[in-house]
């Protein structure tokens, strides 16, 4: 197994390639779930994470806002950089970390709060008081989230009122209304119909233009639909990361196209 | 199973019939427990309101208790009861809430402090009542009101029993309650809700003050109907630290003592003149301690009720 599963072609200097990785090991207490993982991401593009369950690839993706630190007994070892900025460095503020760092997770979970006030609830936390622009901000990211149809005649409805995919697609814009560089999902289709999942990846293939993305997903013929790159993450270690056409098509390691032909996971 | 019973042929049948009728016999038990529980509840309630219905009238909750306790009204204990009771939950729920955050937020779950505080809230929720009264006597009055006389160079002002003293120890008597239901529904909030606004860049605390206290809401009301009617109804606690036997007075400053219903009850069954002018009395003032919890209660209980449903996204 190789680890040094570098990207294909040199990573280019400064903003290409805002999130790094080098090194990384993640122990939760006694287990380690990251192994020397060495991974640099592009910008405005989208990267998935595939593997199969355990491997790791929730992990990683939680550590590039530090949402690992809610559990206990975790320890990392190794270097997170997202815009240059050290992740677990000392003076790092994992507040701010997070509002340039967005996550849209597996189940849908909106607030039990109104649409309205689901979409702003990350403005207001800013401390953005003023009513007319907290609206403005709110429709335009309902608009990118492609909720802003659907939705802008019951703003004051319960969140909870709207389906599986409506809620998911609102936590997205309640994600880009703090406009944010990078959004990190984290299977944010899993729990979708058919339907409702094309329309979320739809949008993620839309939000590229302006976004960073990292998609983990359990899914491969998703992956390879919305993803520019893609890493193969198996017990903790990057088998294997490379333009997502590549990586499907002519994989180079064994392990990677015994997973992808689903000869296990 | 022994060894003895393996060469025995198993009757299945017959065993099956046997257990039939065991737990014929154990529903029939747990049934009439159960009878008699409502029996008993609808004796009592019944009995006060047969023999309390006709005293409860309007001059008899609007005036005062006059002849030596014996005729008049309780409208100063109904009106010290309340005082007593907001005062109470003003001082309880800020501190119990605040301590439940503490320990669910931010104390760190295996420290020698967090354990050391749910040992103490463990152990204060197994004390007898009349040892809070005491601990209030001793502490409130004695340490705390006399020192701020001694400190305000006052004579006896704030060292004395007191509407005050009295609401404080019912709400040290009620933190424990009101900590572990707020806990509890601090626990009750999922994990994804706490994630999703600690992702979208709130603080802790905007995270507590926004997403999960709102949520935990309808569990705190819950903490609170609890601890109201306990405390409408505690006289143990009140009884050194402020209940008056009779006032001709109502309380207006936290310095004052106050009547109470609770206590009132137990001034009128043991310390009356004369028993049968006081018997209608009792019975009338027992009806009024039951309908105020009772109404407390069902006010609480609509206001949670309506939370809840907006919470459910339902309003």
């Amino acid at each position: 197994m190789s680890r040094d599963a570098a990207p294909a072609g040199p990573p280019a200097a400064g903003a290409r390639w805002p999130i790094r990785t080098k090194d990384y090991d993640l122990f939760y207490g006694k287990t380690q779930a990251l192994r020397e993982v060495t991974l640099d991401f592009p910008e405005h593009a989208v990267t998935a994470i595939i593997g199969p369950s355990g491997c790791g690839k929730s992990t990683l993706l939680r550590s590039f806002n530090r949402m690992n630190d809610m559990i206990p007994g975790v320890r990392t070892q190794g270097s997170v950089t997202v815009s240059g900025l050290d992740v677990f460095g000392g003076g790092v503020d994992v507040v701010d970390l997070r509002r340039r760092v967005g996550m849209v997770f597996q189940r849908p979970n909106p607030f039990p709060k109104s649409i309205f006030d689901n979409a702003a609830f990350g403005l207001r936390m800013l401390g953005l008081k003023d009513r007319t622009e907290v609206e403005a901000r709110v429709e335009e990211s309902l608009r990118q989230a492609a909720l802003w149809d659907e939705v802008k005649d019951r703003l004051q409805a319960s969140a909870l009122a709207l389906s599986g995919g409506q809620q998911q697609r609102l936590c997205i814009s309640r994600c880009l209304a703090v406009e944010p560089e990078i959004i990190l999902m984290d299977e944010p289709a899993s729990a979708l119909d058919p339907t409702a999942t094309a329309r979320i990846e739809e949008l993620v293939l839309d939000l590229k233009a302006r976004y960073t993305l990292l998609v983990v997903t359990h899914n491969m013929q998703q992956a390879a639909r919305i993803s520019d790159r893609t890493v193969f993450m198996l017990s903790g270690r990057v088998v294997e990361y490379d333009e997502t056409g590549r990586l499907f098509t002519s994989p180079r390691e064994k392990l990677t196209e015994d997973y992808i032909t689903g000869r296990f996971g | 199973m022994s060894s003895a019973t393996l060469g025995v042929p198993r009757r299945p049948l017959d065993k099956t019939r046997r257990s039939d009728r065991a737990g014929g016999v154990f529903a029939g038990v747990s049934g009439l427990a159960a009878g008699i529980i409502v029996l008993m509840v609808a004796v009592i309630v019944g009995n006060i309101v047969w023999f309390g219905w006709d005293t409860v009238t309007w001059d008899f909750l609007t005036k005062a208790p006059s002849h030596g306790m014996t005729a008049g009204g309780i409208f100063p204990a109904i009106f010290g009861t309340v005082a007593l009771v907001l005062l109470m939950v003003v001082a309880l729920i800020p501190f119990g809430v605040g301590a439940a955050i503490y320990l669910h937020e931010y104390a760190s779950p295996e420290g020698r402090f967090t354990k050391a505080v749910r040992f103490a809230v463990n152990n204060l929720a197994g004390v007898p009542s009349i040892v809070f009264g005491l601990f209030g006597l001793g502490f409130f009055i004695q340490f705390v009101g006399r020192g701020l006389d001694r400190a305000i160079g006052a004579d006896v002002l704030w060292g004395q029993p007191a509407l005050l003293w009295a609401a404080l120890t019912l709400a040290l008597l009620n933190l424990p309650v009101v900590i572990v239901t707020t806990e509890e529904a601090l626990r009750a909030v999922p994990r994804s809700m706490r994630e999703a606004s600690l992702a979208l860049g709130a603080t802790r605390w905007q995270t507590v003050r926004h997403v999960l206290l709102p949520q935990a809401l309808p569990g705190i009301l819950t903490g609170a109907i609890l601890s109201v009617s306990r405390g409408a109804g505690e006289v143990a606690p009140i009884m050194f630290t402020g209940a008056a036997y009779f006032l001709p007075y109502l309380p207006t400053s936290p310095t004052d003592q106050f009547m109470e219903l609770g206590y009132h009850i137990f001034v009128l069954a043991t310390q009356s003149p004369d028993v049968d002018a006081t018997r209608p009395l009792l019975y009338g003032t027992v009806l009024v301690l039951l309908l105020l919890t009772f109404a407390l209660n069902l006010a609480a209980v609509v206001i949670r009720g309506r939370l809840r449903a907006r919470l459910l996204g339902r309003s």
